[in-house]
């Protein structure tokens, strides 16, 4: 059952002249994990922002088509009533941390105080974002007394604890270390499996072809293609600058000297290390 | 950091380790931009705690994290040009700023208000301004950072062509791919001290000192390992060749 369905979006920043957001159609399921890859300007983020209604209803400009999350229509219902259905938790986690609260105990409580929700749940919910992310030990220090990578987790605690349907995550490890990446990917993997449905953007092709179902290639602002990441990494994006998994870059080097062509690919080192043993002959 | 002692010169140089660990802070101590409680810290044969930072801002370049912890004037072309004009004349200035920003492909933006850059293209503003200052010494704080394809490829020609005027690279990094690639020396660090010290093949090969320091050798590597290989190769290249040997 699709939860977000979007139907010939296209959307212009004011001043530009080209669509940041091309006729964009798709639909994504409950509980799929999402994807979404590009170079920088292909539009990711602007199309994270049009989930959540920051486009059009933050950022002007022109606006076409439709996007439906959760059975609203984006652009007819308020950026408040979609924050408790889409969280975000955007590149830069300086600009997420509200800077009210003294603690990151406090900061992850901020947004369920604002729901007025009662104490024992606001509890019970920063506690188990706090555990998801790790962050015990940094529980009672002050935000922005933290590391890049520290409080990149502390704006995705914030976000989880609020407990939207659909999470997205723009660059969610890009200050995080090799092994608190893939501490968040699993956290996020988790939540998926639990039903939540989340977007991720990143750069961090092998973390994503590891845990995402379906993979949006993006360039231009248009879709240039929404598949798995096996059969998406196989295809050829002539005049895209993006790079697929180093495991499957790989693969693919022995399978065009073979003159093999394939219509999926091993994406996993696991799947990869496969293929080439059983190919080695 | 706790007793750490490092010879640098020659070979460019990629700390690696979790946060915290004490890279970034060590790389601000080269700078000068913190001074040592004990021990000393020695760039071109002068002493960081009788050398003002100012001083040394001529000699050893800083690219932060962070450009936004770096980035002030509302002009890129300004905000490149602030260090060079304070220790060039007036038209070497300009001449270094504009090949600057030609080298890392923005001088089309010399116009544009740093913020509204994305944060990839005001990382490369903040390499710009320090590039501008022609230092001995370029240090780069976590540059893949939010980097596409494009940005990873300009940052690897810059690196060479920094590399081929004789100028001596640093870096901390995250991306283990980008540090077995690009340089020549790896060193470990966890809790403020130096586990590991060499070339990337034997650093990366070193699976128990890189566990301890809670790193990973690049994804190249981890293949080679799954794939029953006893050589440790760090490249893709390396990689193929030692696969095609096997067949």
């Amino acid at each position: 059952m699709s939860i977000i369905k979007a139907e010939a979006l296209r959307y212009k920043y004011p001043m530009q002249d080209e669509l940041a957001l091309d006729h964009l159609s798709f639909s994504i399921d409950k509980g799929e994990f999402i994807g979404i890859i590009g170079e920088n300007g292909a539009g990711k983020s602007t199309l994270c922002q049009a989930l959540n209604g920051l486009v059009p209803h933050f950022h002007k400009g022109a606006y076409g088509g439709t996007v439906t999350v959760a059975g609203k229509t984006v652009h007819e219902t308020s950026v408040g009533e979609l924050s408790t259905i889409v969280g975000m938790v955007f590149e830069n986690p300086v600009v997420q941390i509200t800077g009210a609260k003294l603690t990151v105990y406090e900061e992850i409580a901020f947004g369920l105080e604002n729901l007025g929700l009662p104490r024992s749940t606001i509890i019970e919910r920063v506690d188990e974002a706090i555990e998801l992310l790790n962050l015990a030990e940094v529980r009672d220090k002050s935000p922005f007394a933290l590391s890049g990578g520290q409080m990149q987790r502390v704006a995705i605690a914030g976000m989880i604890a609020m407990r939207p349907e659909i999470m997205i995550f723009d660059e969610p490890t890009s200050q995080l270390d090799p092994q608190g990446a893939t501490e968040v990917f699993e956290a996020i993997e988790t939540l998926s499996r639990n039903g939540v449905t989340v977007l991720v953007v990143s750069h961090q092709m092998e973390r994503l072809a590891r845990h995402a179902d379906r993979i949006m290639l993006m360039h231009g602002g248009r879709l240039v293609a929404f598949d798995t990441p096996e059969r998406l990494f196989a295809m050829d994006f002539s005049g895209i600058s993006v790079r697929r998994p180093v495991y499957t870059e790989i693969v693919r080097t022995v399978q065009k000297a073979g003159g093999i062509s394939a219509e999926t690919v091993p994406v996993t080192l696991e799947g990869a290390a496969e293929w080439l043993v059983k190919h080695r002959g | 950091m706790n007793d750490v002692s490092l010879d640098l010169g020659g070979e460019s140089t990629a700390f690696i380790g979790q946060n915290g660990a004490g890279k970034s802070t060590l790389m601000k101590l080269l700078k000068g931009l913190l001074v040592p409680e004990r021990g000393d810290i020695l760039i071109n044969g002068k002493n960081t705690k009788d050398t003002s930072a100012a001083k040394l801002a001529g000699e050893i370049g800083l690219i932060f994290q962070n450009p936004n912890e770096q980035i002030f004037k509302h002009k890129v072309f300004d905000e490149v040009a602030f260090g060079p004009r304070r220790i060039m004349d007036a038209r070497e200035a300009e001449a270094r700023t504009a090949a600057a920003l030609r080298t890392v492909g923005l001088f089309h933006k010399k116009d544009v208000n740093p913020y509204d850059l994305s944060l990839s293209e005001r990382k490369l503003v903040a390499a710009a301004s320090v590039l501008a200052m022609d230092t001995d010494i370029v240090i780069f704080d976590e540059p893949t950072m939010g980097q596409d394809e494009k940005g990873i490829r300009t940052l690897k020609a810059i690196l060479e062509d920094l590399k081929g005027q004789g100028k001596l690279v640093l870096a901390v990094l995250h991306d283990m791919a980008f540090a077995a690639e690009c340089f020549e020396r790896i060193v470990v660090m966890a809790h403020g001290e130096i586990l590991l010290d060499g070339p990337p093949e034997a650093v990366f090969a070193n699976e128990e000192a890189l566990k301890k320091a809670g790193v990973e050798p690049p994804p190249v590597m981890q293949l080679a390992i799954r794939c029953g290989f006893t050589e440790r190769p760090v490249t893709k290249e390396s990689f193929l060749r030692l696969y095609y040997e096997r067949r």
